[in-house]
């Protein structure tokens, strides 16, 4: 029951991380490697603004996700736009955006353990015999609200389809009048958005710390590759597995293999069928 | 009759739900040239993936001199003697033609045979390389082999094409639509190409849209049709067959069409 | 100009286009505008060790040189091969580990645990990264950073090779000197090697895998094989780079799996010039002492040579080196008016 609950609870919040991730790599094709980066300087934008600035938590929160939104958009729209299309480059200018943004951080001064955010809701109840603690609870809850909305709005408005459009393809899309750059752009800010909704969702669980964006970084990628990268239904599933695993392996063999399964998840995947679990990209052009 | 030397039994292709090939069998006899035609989207380019090992077919056998090479990988395949070339040409556009050929000259097989002239032993890989390339046709003595393939027209392209194929000495050339792209001079100067290499005893499998100058250089044509064979046989057969005008030429008269093709 | 040399000139443009590199031979002048740089270059590196003073900064000149094997090795592959390794501290990971567990555990002396590190890492890399060779582009490209990761989590989750402490008291080089002299030898010995390798006919199969590798899988050759030599070669640097590193600081531990050794090299090359093969050491010379001098100032460094490299990607993505070249080239047709 134990392995049930926690299995759920850390499934959405690994979804939560990767969505992001699948979301921009879904539309535009660029790996964000900044994604690691913009979850944890939303987090430390929350708590400056809830803390130093001593504005109400619920507007510090969207507060610190409209900065962070514009942060993503800022980024293609100044640095990613110019090497759109190159995909080394782009990881390798999203990455050394991500350490700026990070290690930026660190120098700042935002380090050790004086970084919390408060809990959404105190206090804790027993589901299964399981103690659980409110925010968790609300944070799962949230979780699948946010995947579920996000699929309606993908499925059924306008700007979700025209994403959807240019995720397919993009030639065509630009020839039926949507503006590829400026749906590129909208997508690094929804996936810096759902970057900083899984910070506020996930951060008051534990501390704020500059790590913890590598971490990050590496499990969307893992949710990511292993649901097949481009693919959002996919990154949801990969994530309950990555899930469950990482939990069954904390409880049977031991708490520091976490990472290991994520990033050896990462490896067989690419190693067995580079295309993920869902992925729909031909054969041919992944393998040589 | 002698064995077939290539051999396709039943070979069926998906892809995704699409079946590209749907049990389509053939036999190629040695010094054959055998034409396929049919509209885009037919399978041909399927057909010439599947024989060299590019693509997995879903079902059914290929053989070469009888030995099964269903699902070989591309490069065992053509170490045995059967070449391809690309319908989008796939020259190494950074070096010079002489240098593209010097790759394949790399290959266990050029050096086994020595290349297309080659007695068993390979020379200077530039000299036979250059070699090829002028009997191929491109200029003695000029400076076009030592160009740097991406400022070369498209004829020379199609030859270094071929050029890559004869350096494996092969006994099978399979042409994915040598001549589409050319102006008709072009055309006119490839064909007695094609009959020497014939000539030389290797058999050749083209794939064409030109109809006029592949039933002046085949001696047998299969049409294929969303992945079916329609018929298999001499040019003048299939010319005059009803179901090919049906599928190929539409309603039009076949004559008609062939004055414009 | 008058036109009897004009004209000679016009032959020898032809007679160039043959034999690139053979017409130097005709002037003392032309020979020796040609081996101008590489001369600077040699004499140079093998001068640092008596130009620069103390301890610290002869110690960053041998950080310099194995950081330039290994962005040699980076370019070498991403631009030659086409294979974008991100796993630089793969290398120098196992290649320090193998040298370290050499030393410390069989006490096998420096001059023999390195060459085997080389070859055995060179090996052990090979084989990680075999099964991975048929992917393409960003699929390669995530796994080979995601190895390093990896062995960084084992080891410290199965608290192996001394864990989180790393391996402590290794044998260090006999003398600064030989230390110094034997990484710079190292770099220039790489450094002409892989250039002469590239442009030998065999070379240019790596080449040509990289620009079109169906047409070589047509040709009946074995892309596989071709792929992991080039890794072979490539990752026997970085080990050899790994077990150097090794040797220096007398300590292998899990930090030399930490991405400074993957990011670093990235962006010397970028700085100076992808595939150029020299410019990535000359991207080293610039970065590295840099990032020392900013030391003191913590992560300051790495934000620094992130935004050099993110400056250089979106601005001068060709790189020093290429910018170089031109300028120097218009040097050749120098004449007084």
């Amino acid at each position: 029951m134990e392995i049930l609950v926690y299995g759920t609870i850390n499934s959405v919040s690994l979804a939560l991380m990767g969505l992001g991730f699948a979301m921009v790599y879904g539309i535009s094709r660029i790996p964000n490697f900044a994604h690691g980066a913009l979850y944890i300087i939303c987090g430390f934008v929350t708590w400056t603004f809830f803390h130093k600035i001593g504005l109400p938590y619920s507007i510090s929160i969207i507060l610190s996700l409209g900065v962070n939104a514009i942060l993503g958009m800022l980024m293609y729209r100044f640095i990613l736009i110019r090497v759109r299309g190159m995909n080394i480059s782009e990881i390798i200018a999203s990455y050394a955006i991500g350490l700026i943004i990070l290690e930026g951080l660190r120098f700042g001064g935002f380090r050790g353990m004086t970084y919390t955010l408060p809990v959404f809701m105190e206090g804790s109840m027993m589901i299964g015999g399981v103690p659980v603690d409110y925010h968790r609870l609300i944070m799962t809850i949230i979780g699948v609200l946010l995947i579920t909305g996000l699929w309606v709005f993908t499925h059924y408005t306008k700007i979700g389809l025209a994403l959807q459009g240019m995720a397919q393809d993009e030639q065509a899309a630009l020839m039926l009048g949507i503006d590829s750059d400026l749906m590129a752009m909208l997508a690094m800010g929804f996936g810096a958005v759902l970057a900083g909704a899984a910070a506020t969702l996930i951060l008051p669980l534990g501390n704020i710390v500059v790590e913890s964006g590598y971490h990050v970084l590496i499990m969307s990628i893992a949710v990511c590759i292993v649901g097949g990268l481009g693919s959002w239904m996919g990154a949801f599933f990969a994530a309950f597995i990555i899930g469950y695993a990482q939990i069954l392996t904390s409880v049977f063999i031991g708490s520091h293999f976490q990472m290991v399964v994520a990033i050896l998840a990462i490896i067989l995947t690419l190693i067995l069928k580079p295309s993920g679990l869902f992925g729909q990209q031909k054969e041919l052009e992944e393998r040589v | 009759m002698t064995d077939p030397i290539l051999r396709m039994d039943n070979v069926s292709k998906m892809f995704g739900g699409v079946r590209a090939l749907k049990g389509v069998s053939l036999d190629v006899f040695p010094g054959d040239v055998l034409g396929i035609i049919g509209p885009n989207g037919s399978g041909k380019t399927t057909i010439v993936n599947s024989i060299t090992g590019f693509i997995k077919p879903t079902s059914g056998k290929i053989y070469f001199k009888n030995k099964n090479i269903t699902g070989k990988k591309p490069h065992k395949i053509a170490d045995m003697g059967v070449t391809r070339t690309f319908q989008i040409m796939r020259p190494y556009y950074s070096l010079p033609a002489y240098k593209n050929l010097v790759i394949p000259l790399f290959s266990p097989r050029a050096r086994r045979t020595g290349g297309w002239r080659g007695g068993g032993s390979l020379g200077n890989r530039q000299t036979v390389a250059i070699d090829i390339l002028e009997e191929i046709g491109f200029e003695r003595d000029s400076y076009i082999p030592f160009k740097t393939a991406s400022t070369l027209p498209t004829g020379y392209l199609k030859r270094l094409e071929l050029a890559r194929c004869l350096s494996l000495k092969p006994e099978i050339i399979i042409c994915d639509e040598v001549f589409s792209g050319l102006s008709m001079s072009e055309i006119a100067s490839m064909v007695p190409l094609i009959e020497r290499l014939q000539d030389d005893g290797i058999t050749i499998v083209m794939i064409e849209h030109r109809l006029r100058e592949l039933f002046q250089v085949a001696n047998r044509v299969m049409v294929l049709n969303f992945g079916e064979k329609l018929i298999e046989g001499t040019p003048s057969e299939v010319m005059a067959d009803e179901q090919v005008k049906e599928a190929y030429f539409g309603s039009e008269k076949v004559e008609e069409v062939m004055t414009y093709a | 100009m008058s036109t009897q040399k004009l004209r000679k000139e016009r032959i020898d443009r032809g007679i160039k286009v043959r034999s690139d590199g053979l017409y130097a031979l005709m002037s003392w002048r032309e020979l020796s505008y040609l081996t101008l740089p590489r001369f600077i270059l040699i004499a140079g590196l093998l001068a640092l060790p008596f130009l620069i003073p103390g301890m610290y900064w002869q110690r960053v000149i041998s950080i310099v040189c194995i950081y330039a094997i290994l962005a040699l090795s980076f370019d070498f592959l991403a631009h030659y091969v086409g294979l974008v390794s991100l796993g630089g501290a793969f290398f120098i990971g196992t290649g320090g580990y193998i040298a370290g567990i050499l030393n410390s555990y069989f006490s096998i002396p420096p001059v023999f645990t390195i060459p085997l590190a080389a070859i055995l890492g060179g090996a052990v890399c090979t084989l990680f990264i075999l099964p991975c060779l048929p992917l393409k582009g960003v699929y390669f490209a995530i796994i080979t950073l995601m190895y390093p990761l990896f062995m960084a989590r084992v080891i410290e989750a199965f608290d192996i090779f001394g864990g989180t402490d790393g391996i402590v008291g290794i044998d260090s080089f006999s003398s600064a000197f030989v230390e110094q002299y034997f990484v710079i030898g190292m770099l220039l010995i790489f450094l002409f090697g892989i250039r002469r390798l590239v442009t030998t006919d065999r070379g240019l199969i790596f080449t040509a895998i990289m620009d079109n590798d169906q047409a070589v899988k047509a040709s009946g050759i074995n892309i596989t094989q071709y792929k992991a030599l080039a890794v072979f070669i490539a990752s026997a640097m970085g080990c050899l780079g790994g077990a150097c590193l090794t040797h220096i600081y007398m300590w292998s531990g899990i930090s030399q799996f930490a991405l400074d050794f993957s990011i670093l090299p990235i962006a010397a090359t970028v700085i100076g010039g992808a595939g150029t093969l020299v410019g990535p050491i000359i991207g080293c010379l610039i970065l590295v002492p840099v990032s020392e001098f900013l030391r003191d100032f913590g992560t300051l460094r790495i934000v620094f040579y992130a935004s050099i490299l993110v400056g250089f990607i979106l601005f001068r993505s060709d790189g020093i080196m290429v910018f170089g070249q031109r300028k120097y080239e218009q040097f050749e047709r120098w004449t007084k008016i």
